[in-house]
């Protein structure tokens, strides 16, 4: 199972995409990238989900580690979803309403 | 994978504990619930996931013991349902005593990347049943739905009389 991290700057916003599965497997993987940007000094990061094709509470977990992080230092963390099943995880849970979440990479970036 | 009484009806995956099985477990689940053409695709993407958080906190617990055991997954059928069931042998845990998150309005909320799993399966499942022991501790997933896959509307034939083919 491989998860896909490409990094691209767009101004002041660095743009994570990821592709594949976020799960118990591969989320540290996640983690770890959102840890070596912040420690890069990227402190406005959008995540771009909609290349996921799977998300469960582990890499819920990693993005709110990260939304943390960057909060502690003046920074954001945003998402990219329009995808109806990954969305939905974030209403169940009510994160939703801790991210912000963009329906494209032009409006996270233009925000 | 066997079939414990030789009917697709009843079946058992065995994956080591171990991070990397998840993804073996969600595609055989996925697999399985795709034969029921009444399923919908985003209620076996609901099972998909649940299963999923199922197995990570069965991986989890042995990790926690340093346990090398293996999770085991019982899939089973009946005409209005259709039941997987997560088994490990991790140190029980009592569902009721989980800690509450915080409102998530609430900025104290990010301290907590861990325990949505659970709340999550509750979410998503039409029943799940917890059932922790000493030996270990069995998840019970179930979701409805019509009955077991029939080719009879496919073909165009007429199902004889008593087959129900209603969602």
């Amino acid at each position: 199972m491989d998860l896909g991290l490409d990094v691209t700057e767009h101004g002041d916003v660095t743009v994570l995409a990821v592709r594949g599965e976020v799960d118990v497997y591969t989320a540290p993987r996640l983690r770890e990238k959102l840890v070596e940007l912040v420690s890069q000094g990227k402190h406005n990061i959008t995540v771009d989900l909609e290349a996921v094709d799977f998300l469960d509470s582990t890499g819920l977990g990693v993005l709110v580690g990260g939304l943390k992080r960057l909060r502690s230092h003046e920074g954001d963390l945003s998402l990219v979803c329009t995808q109806h099943r990954i969305l939905k995880v974030f209403e169940i849970t009510g994160l939703t309403k801790v991210f912000t979440i963009h329906a494209s990479v032009d409006d996270a970036v233009g925000a | 994978m066997s079939s414990s009484n030789g009917t697709p009806s009843a079946i058992e995956l065995e994956i080591p504990a171990r991070p990397e099985y998840v993804g073996l477990a969600r595609l055989v689940v996925s697999s399985l619930a795709s034969s029921r053409r009444t399923l919908a695709d985003d209620r076996i993407d609901d099972l998909k996931l649940a299963v999923s958080e199922a197995c990570t906190n069965a991986i989890e617990a042995h990790v926690d013991l340093d346990v090398s055991e293996r999770v085991l997954l019982r899939w089973s059928e009946a005409d209005d349902h259709l039941q997987v069931q997560v088994e490990d042998r991790g140190q029980g845990f009592d569902p009721r005593l989980l800690p509450t998150h915080p409102p998530v309005t609430d900025p104290e909320r990010l301290n907590f990347e861990r325990g949505l799993g659970i709340p999550l399966i509750r979410s998503l499942v039409d029943r799940v049943e917890f059932d922790p022991s000493d030996d270990g501790t069995s998840v019970r997933i179930v979701m409805f739905c019509g009955p077991f896959e029939n080719d009879f509307e496919a073909d165009g034939e007429v199902p004889p009389p008593g087959f129900n083919t209603a969602g």
